[in-house]
């Protein structure tokens, strides 16, 4: 089977292994990725703080390019595109005006007929029937599932989850076998693009999402987000300094996960990339 | 040959300045069938009544049109002084001069013209009008009131006192409602229970009224004046005529741990069970579900130990029929429950409860006997934090109304905690306070004053547990949205009052309307707040939308006028514009056919099917009937008939014809 895939640019960059292991899971279920050809950046969240038509236009542009390409379904695993995507179907499809002004400024047909699905949707859909029969080395530890604000927010438009207490991931984790922990920051803010300008905030913020995971026992956090991820990993040093103390849970994404309870190789999985040393 | 008088008002100048009355009264009168045609100044005053009735005896006029007012105006009193001239009052007509022409045209020839036709059409159309009799039918002066909550029990006590028996039913095992769950009340600080349980007391002991606990309404059929009614007694296993209430059951029943719904889940009953000690009636019930001879088929313990041989295993429910002649709702409401929270972690921590929670807490008859102890291990809480709007105010939660009551009673309770925990601290996150009522502000204010409430203006985003406590974090917008974060030890959420759950399917059932939140639904939200738009049904307290305690009693109090007004009267009188079937001689008897589309179109369930027999008993053709008392002449079954073989009496389709050939005609 091949779906549409959008990896945007972190999964081109800083979380490498994110896409890596996305593909590798993927693989693994026979589900083949296929990358959208020619696509372009979905604006972020720099785009919508500047100017409302660009903020459209940019994921119109990366929708369009599905439907030419022939793609029903296209999977899109960061979650901040996964959620620019949504918005601009959603706002396309309410608003017919602005949909042919996307259109005039794209130079391109839009007809709104892709499924974006995001990490957990896809893995729902096309692994989750067969997974509890591919688990060979169960993934039997505590974890905590961080889905992060952008998963699930606004839910008016994503339709996805519970906003305010998610459990599609824990659902997940249960079936390799981890146990998911009851915990109070599922949702909360890591600090995002903070990360760069203002790591202090980032430091203290992470630092309580983390903290809370860890008392309550957990041994590796479960992510879907390259933000949250490059937070709660790469600003390790920041947590650190905010909660005085040094903290080595793992950060894993949800695919790294899946991936060693079905078998497949560490450096596959890119293990290896992350910041905070993998040792579970 | 028609006789008819048409009389133009002047209405002082809210028509004259406009129309030329004058020039409608003197065209009027060249009309064919019209003998006598005057303008005047006042029509409606009591010369103007008087010119009517004397043209009415002297030309013996057959007809009357009067060109003024909306006959929602002064129909009423044009129509009696026909009468009292000895002309039926179904053959006046009123021209609508005034809002239907001189207030919405200009001064102008063609406002005189229009003037001119609204007159000319009810010229030919009560040439055709019938002599036509009020209709009568009788009261049946028995009330059914459907809640025993503090609205119930008030209205139920009104209709008594006033001479009139009353059905009471309670769907519960006790009457007494909500506010029997409450400690005390606010602004006065009361005992809940002190004031309502001489008043339960009252209505179980008062020889007007009937009460059915553990009942509900199984049917509802006919109109105001006239219903009839079927009501399901839940069985309770018990005979209560042998039972005595004196309790040894419920101390030997071995299932004693089920939630107190009194107690909302607080504390434990056991399966067979009186709810409160104050309970009325003071006699237990068997609840079914969670009875271990039910579930498992074996204990009877109960019955074992009963002295008086009371329990019933095998008892039926028990369908009761009466006849009503009004109806009073007062099913009050309920509140919203666990899992609508998630951010609160209301159902996952022990400590997160809910106002009427906090009540039972604090209640001397509660689970810890009026002291403040927390659920989860029973210590007294050193810090409390209180939120208003749980649900309430909120559209993404589907609840955008204020449930009204909360900002009042999370006073109350932070004012109780004050002074039963001294010492502790309390904090209230609220939006707005809105205390609107009398002594309510004061109230407020005494609670952040004098006892040293800690209100927060902001709302909270999350509650969790960490370390024993729980982390209330929210913001203060009153210091620029700074974070707060109280690590409290008990939290209490202002849940959002909501309508209770099957009061959809029983508007259906009593053919009342209601509202998207499915609150019933009032026939106008000023001037008829106690009446339905179905004629004989009445609304009490907070089944219209969250009441506190003195607007639901006040409520009460007033349905209870409005169901005595109507029992003042030995007969109901109605217009009689209504739908009738036609009947003609044999072998015809009716153009009617009986395809009975009139039945699925009518909205009254006013149209019956009739057999016509002959003198053997045979059947000869089945048609359809109206039944006078129920139908309210909106016209819907004249649309469908197929045969036109019904007719609206007042609006028959040669009425209507003859109106618009006048106007074709011209």
């Amino acid at each position: 089977m091949t779906l549409g895939f959008y990896p945007g640019c972190s999964l081109k960059g800083s979380s490498r292994e994110y896409a890596e292991s996305v593909l590798a899971v993927a693989g693994a279920f026979d589900i083949f990725l296929e990358e959208i050809s020619d696509w372009n950046c979905c604006g972020a969240t720099a785009a919508h703080n500047i100017n409302r038509e660009l903020s459209v236009a940019l994921p119109a542009r990366i929708l369009s390019l599905a439907e030419k390409q022939g793609f029903e379904e296209i999977v899109v695993p960061c979650a901040a595109c996964f959620s620019r995507l949504t918005v601009t179907k959603h706002e396309l499809s309410a608003d017919p005006s602005l949909r042919e002004r996307i259109c005039e400024i794209n130079k391109m047909d839009y007809k709104g007929s892709v499924r974006i699905l995001n990490i957990i949707q896809m893995l729902d859909k096309y692994v989750t029937p067969s997974l509890e029969s591919r688990v060979t080395k169960p993934f039997d530890h505590k974890v905590a599932c961080y889905y992060g604000c952008y998963l699930v927010r606004p839910h008016e438009i994503l339709k996805f989850d519970r906003e305010e207490d998610p459990q599609s991931m824990d659902d997940l984790m249960l079936k390799i076998g981890a146990t998911p922990i009851d915990w109070a920051f599922k949702t909360e803010c890591c600090g995002a693009g903070l990360s760069v300008s203002r790591t202090r905030s980032v430091g203290r913020l992470s630092g309580k999402i983390i903290s809370d995971a860890v008392d309550r026992g957990a041994e590796a956090m479960v992510v879907v987000c390259p933000m949250c991820h490059s937070n709660l990993d790469m600003r390790r040093d920041a947590i650190n300094t905010f909660l005085g103390e040094k903290i080595g849970i793992p950060v894993l994404y949800v695919t790294q996960a899946i991936g060693l309870a079905v078998g497949i190789d560490r450096k596959a999985l890119a293990l290896q990339r992350h910041f905070v040393k993998v040792t579970i | 040959m028609s006789k008819i008088g048409v009389f133009v008002c002047h209405c002082g100048e809210n028509i004259s300045a406009t129309v030329d009355c004058a020039k409608v009264a003197e065209t009027a009168a060249k009309y064919e069938g019209v003998t006598f045609s005057v303008d005047y100044k006042y029509m409606c005053s009591d010369p103007g009544q008087s010119i009517i009735k004397n043209a009415i005896k002297e030309k013996g006029l057959t007809g009357v049109v009067v060109g003024s007012c909306s006959p929602r105006m002064h129909e009423p009193t044009f129509r009696k002084a026909c009468a009292e001239a000895g002309l039926n009052p179904y053959m006046c007509e009123m021209a609508n001069l005034r809002e239907h022409c001189s207030w919405v045209h200009e001064k102008a020839e063609s406002t005189t013209e229009k003037a001119i036709d609204l007159v000319r059409v009810l010229v030919e159309k009560v040439k055709y009008n019938q002599s036509l009799d009020a209709i009568k039918v009788p009261v049946t002066k028995t009330a059914l009131v459907i809640g025993g909550g503090i609205a119930g029990i008030q209205t139920s006590l009104d209709i008594a006192n006033a001479g009139h028996k009353v059905i009471l039913i309670e769907k519960d095992p006790s009457i007494g409602g909500h506010m029997s769950q409450l400690s005390e009340t606010f602004p006065t600080l009361d005992c809940s229970q002190c004031i309502l349980t001489p008043r339960m007391v009252e209505v179980a002991q008062h020889p007007n009224i009937t009460l059915y606990t553990y009942a509900e309404l199984e049917s509802l059929e006919g109109f105001i004046g006239n219903f009839k009614v079927k009501i399901r007694r839940k069985s309770k296993s018990i005979d209560e005529k042998l039972c005595t209430g004196c309790g040894m059951c419920t101390i030997k029943c071995p299932n004693k741990k089920i939630p107190s719904e009194f107690n909302e889940g607080l504390g434990k009953r056991t399966a067979i069970y009186v709810p409160f000690p104050q309970a009325v009636p003071n006699k237990p019930v068997i609840d079914r579900i969670n009875c271990t001879y039910y579930t498992k088929g074996k204990c009877r313990i109960c019955e074992k130990v009963c002295p008086t041989q009371a329990i019933r295993f095998d008892q039926e429910d028990q369908i009761v029929e009466a006849e009503i002649g009004a109806i009073v709702v007062a099913t009050g409401f309920a509140v919203k429950q666990p899992d609508f929270f998630p951010e609160y972690g209301y159902g996952k921590y022990a400590d997160v409860i809910t106002g009427l929670q906090f009540e039972r807490l604090a209640s001397a008859s509660g689970p810890t006997l009026g002291e403040i102890r927390r659920p989860s291990d029973g210590k007294i809480p050193e810090k409390i934090v209180f939120l208003s709007c749980a649900g309430s105010r909120d559209e993404a939660k589907g609840i955008p109304y204020c449930s009204k009551i909360c900002c009042m009673y999370i006073a109350k309770h932070a004012m109780l905690y004050q002074h039963k925990v001294h010492g502790g601290k309390s904090y209230v996150f609220y939006m707005d306070i809105r205390a609107g009522g009398k002594m309510y502000e004061e109230f407020v204010r005494r609670a952040i004053e004098d006892d040293g409430v800690n209100y927060i203006r902001g709302r909270v985003s999350r509650i969790y547990e960490k370390n024993g406590k729980l982390i209330v974090k929210g913001a203060d917008t009153l210091l620029n949205a700074m974070p707060v974060e109280i690590e409290a030890d008990m939290v209490v959420l202002a849940t959002a009052g909501i309508a209770n759950e099957g009061a959809e399917e029983l508007a259906q059932k009593l053919h009342v309307s209601y509202d998207s939140y499915h609150f019933f639904a009032e026939a106008h939200p000023k001037l008829k707040p106690v009446e339905t738009n179905t004629a004989g049904i009445f609304l009490a307290g907070a089944c219209q939308a969250p009441r506190d305690i003195p607007e639901s009693v006040a409520m009460a109090s007033g349905a209870a006028v409005k169901v005595a007004g109507l029992f003042s009267q030995d007969e109901l009188t109605r217009e009689p514009l209504i739908a009738f079937v036609n009947r003609q001689a044999p072998p015809v008897y009716s153009s009617c056919v009986g395809c009975f589309l009139c039945v699925s179109a009518c909205p009254y369930q006013a149209i019956e099917k009739e057999e016509i027999k002959n003198r053997n008993g045979e059947v000869l053709k089945t048609v359809a009937r109206v039944n006078p008392g129920l139908c309210q002449g909106c016209g819907t079954c004249v649309a469908f008939c197929r045969t036109k073989s019904i007719d609206i009496q007042g609006y028959t389709h040669e009425q209507v014809y003859s109106e618009v050939m006048a106007l074709l005609n011209d």
